[in-house]
């Protein structure tokens, strides 16, 4: 780790991973409005905790960009454990995030959520909510672009910021 | 003129006799009176009563199709109905619009039950949208078939079909979802899902579509989960009748009116359309095909009357702070319609892959006139406030404004030409209902003044002198006495059936020598069958005769009641409710001949103009 030559301040760590996930959240959800995708992931998490939609839409928001928020730090972790402060490295984490979130982690959603119904448990009164599927295509075809391209703007936000405080102090 | 019983138009339909339509047959339209209409105040459902689902757009009113076959026998579908001969009785279930079809087939009865839920998808998970229709046995046995044939936008997309075996048939298209849940057995042909059920007597079936755009899906439960889902929408609706104050001799057909007006009101924006469907034709065959999902402000006036008259409150303030805020993107000017959220570029398109109702060309989505210049809409949508305010509502300040500022664009512009009430396409003319309702603006909003609603200042000198100056025009230019009648147009000599407002816009008393005349005249020139047409046919500039106008007809009785002549007003009152459909119904026109509807189906202006037919009698009696 090189943590010692890390570029930036903890106040500009924290503002950028707020910035990179307001990036990333205005991608996700802008393409549902634009007619490419149907995930919304706040609206998902949201309804982990509460069955009203209204309140799943902005409690999900919520823990959507604090979850956000947070993990920029296991970015930044990432970019002092190799050394590399740049755009296209920041770049390659997101997409590598991405991809896992696509392959691993929302296939795996239905075993865990309590409101999403699947091809395994049928419909009950609780389990409503259609399934992601493999790479969330279920949400639409353009569900494994869109999100990884707003993995990976978050990823090269996070890399670019760092790189550019580098490019000022030299 | 003999008003017709309405038995005479009451039947019940016999099926199988369409099954598996190949190509163009006019035989194969059902007639535009047999359908109903079912919704939530976010979609609307056209179905025959033949049970089939010919028209839904989603996800609202003005969106592209899904089921389209209204307008072509391949636009597709969603039919429930026994699988052999059958008659079939429709009705909707008292006071909602739930919607009842009783099957009868030699093996059995059944009947199915159509609904678009009014669930609280806010506070709970449920889907966006959803069609619900439940087939309950009655006696015997009885075997349905079922047909899902979907076809995204107008029939120009092909939509993804999976199935999952606990999840059920989902389709799949841009990013919108539709999933279909039943108990019933559904097999895949092609694109389409078909089936067969059989009911016995007291058990229930459930056959639901549940839409999502831009969300993930919501799977909806069927049994007693369904069961609930429609005894709250039941319960909606009766609750929602209840507020409906009118007890006179007409109180079916004036709730029925005011149910479908409930229906084609847009509820995320209190928007009103003329008419949930497009192209529907004014003449089988002819070009008169127009895109009516859209919000005219020619109804507006009139439309605050009908629901202020039933006392309609909710519904009167979410109208009018509609008009408001729509129009506040061409504030001072009004454009002739927007769509349900005021937006106003509505591009006309003709889509030449559809084969249109009967053949009737073209299909048009979209509406050209939005374009138009039509004074008479500054008119309508000042009366319309007038008419909020007098049924002791009340206005924000800036809407005053915007008020004080439609009245400063019918000074400069009144003696400008038009093109009229009824969108004539071509040039601009001098029309006088233009002018009539440009003196009703100038005048209500002095009235508005006098009250201290509206603060006009100096302006309420000149609003008096250029109401003045309108009158004496329609006055001079307006009547020809020769014809011995208002007419259409300033110098003219062709009659108008608008004009037969004059007394109910407070112009003139209906006793007035020139009004009396000019009722004649039109009975004269446009009646028949004692129905009116709109307008002579020399004023039909696409050249094919359209049927008598709805409206216009429920006008006459108006006209007759404010005079009052009471037992007049009464028998043509009735008369054009003989024309109703089974379940209530007006088109937009009406075949004087054969009593067949015609254009967009059923039609909001026509059944405003029936409620407010209704209300004058009602109230004109009560005076005597």
């Amino acid at each position: 780790m090189m943590l010692d030559e890390f570029p930036s301040s903890p106040a500009d760590l924290i503002l950028w991973g707020l910035i990179a996930t307001i990036v990333m959240t205005s991608v996700l959800e802008g393409s549902r409005g634009f007619g490419f995708s149907r995930m919304s992931l706040p609206f998902l998490v949201g309804m982990f905790f509460i069955g009203s939609r209204r309140w799943a839409l902005i409690l999900g928001l919520l823990a959507y960009t604090i979850g956000g928020w947070l993990f920029a730090f296991l970015y930044y972790f990432l970019f002092a454990s190799v050394g590399i402060y740049t755009w296209w490295f920041g770049a390659l984490i997101g997409a590598l995030h991405g991809v896992f979130l696509l392959v691993a982690a929302l296939p795996l959603l239905p075993f865990v959520h309590p409101r999403m119904a699947s091809e395994y448990h049928g419909l009950t009164s609780m389990r409503q909510l259609e399934p992601p599927g493999f790479l969330a295509l279920n949400y639409g075809y353009g569900t494994p672009v869109t999100t990884l391209l707003g993995q990976t703007l978050y990823g090269i936000t996070l890399g670019g910021f760092l790189q550019l405080q580098i490019v000022i102090r030299a | 003129m003999s008003p017709r019983s309405s038995s005479q138009y009451a039947r019940s339909s016999s099926g199988r006799l369409d099954s598996e339509v190949a190509g163009s047959s006019q035989s194969s339209y059902p007639p535009i009176e047999d359908y109903a209409l079912i919704g939530d105040g976010r979609i609307l459902a056209l179905i025959s009563n033949r049970g089939s689902v010919d028209w839904l757009c989603l996800p609202r009113f003005s969106s592209p199709s899904i089921f389209s076959r209204l307008l072509d026998t391949q636009g597709g579908r969603f039919f429930i109905r026994p699988r052999i001969e059958f008659d079939a009785k429709w009705k909707y279930l008292k006071n909602t619009t739930v919607l009842q079809t009783s099957f009868q087939t030699k093996d059995g009865a059944a009947r199915v039950i159509d609904c678009v839920p009014i669930a609280d998808g806010l506070n709970e998970l449920q889907p966006m949208r959803e069609v619900l229709r439940i087939i309950e046995g009655i006696s015997g046995e009885t075997d349905f078939e079922i047909c899902i044939d979907l076809r995204p936008d107008y029939a120009r997309k092909r939509p993804t079909l999976r199935h999952g075996t606990h999840l059920g048939w989902r389709y799949n298209w841009s990013n919108e979802f539709l999933a279909v849940r039943t108990d019933a057995g559904l097999d895949q042909v092609g694109q389409t899902l078909r089936g067969t059920l059989r009911v016995r007597a007291g058990e229930r079936r459930y056959v639901s579509l549940s839409y999502s755009q831009a969300d993930p899906g919501v799977f909806t439960l069927l049994g007693a989960a369904a069961d609930q889902r429609l005894d709250a929408t039941l319960e909606w609706w009766q609750a929602w009748s209840r507020n409906c104050t009118y007890v006179g001799p007409y109180k079916d057909a004036v709730l029925r009116s005011a149910l479908t007006l409930k229906l084609l009101s847009y509820a995320l924006s209190g928007a009103i359309v003329a008419a949930p469907t497009t192209s529907l034709p004014e003449r089988i065959g002819g070009n008169r095909n127009w895109d009516y999902r859209y919000c005219w402000l020619r109804d507006a006036g009139l439309t605050m009357q009908a629901f202020v008259g039933l006392g309609l409150r909710d519904e009167a303030r979410g109208f009018l702070s509609w008009l408001l805020h729509a129009t506040r993107l061409t504030w001072p000017e009004l454009q002739i319609m927007y769509d349900v959220y005021g937006l106003t570029n509505l591009r006309e398109e003709e889509l030449s892959h559809l084969e249109g109702y009967r053949g009737s060309r073209p299909v048009r989505i979209g509406n050209g006139a939005h374009s138009q210049r039509q004074l008479d809409v500054y008119g309508e949508v000042i009366l319309a406030a007038d008419v909020y305010v007098a049924s002791g509502g009340t206005l924000e300040p800036v809407e005053c404004r915007m008020l004080a500022g439609f009245g400063k664009v019918v000074c400069n512009q009144w003696r400008k030409p038009d093109h009229g009430i009824w969108e004539t396409r071509g040039e601009p003319k001098q029309y006088t209902f233009s002018k009539l309702m440009c003196w009703v603006a100038l005048d209500r909003l002095l009235k508005l003044n006098q009250k201290g609603i509206v603060s006009l200042g100096l302006l309420a000198n000149q609003f008096c002198r250029q109401r003045d100056a309108i009158a004496a025009t329609i006055e001079e230019l307006g009547f020809n006495p020769g014809v011995a009648s208002y007419v259409s147009e300033l110098n003219g000599s062709a009659i108008d059936a608008s004009l037969l407002l004059m007394p109910c816009v407070g112009y003139k008393s209906a006793n007035d020598p020139r009004v009396m005349a000019t009722y004649e005249r039109t009975w004269q020139r446009l009646g028949r069958n004692g129905l009116l047409y709109r307008y002579e046919p020399a004023d039909n500039q696409l050249g094919s005769r359209e049927g008598a106008f709805g409206i216009c007809s429920f006008w006459a009785a108006h006209h007759l009641a404010c005079r009052p002549a009471m037992q007049q007003a009464r028998k043509v009152f009735d008369h054009v409710l003989s024309f109703a459909s089974d379940l209530g119904l007006f088109a937009e026109e009406l075949d004087p001949d054969t009593g067949a509807a015609l254009g967009n189906f059923p039609q909001a202006f026509s059944h405003v103009g029936l409620i407010n037919a209704a209300l004058a009698i009602e109230s004109s009696s009560e005076l005597r």
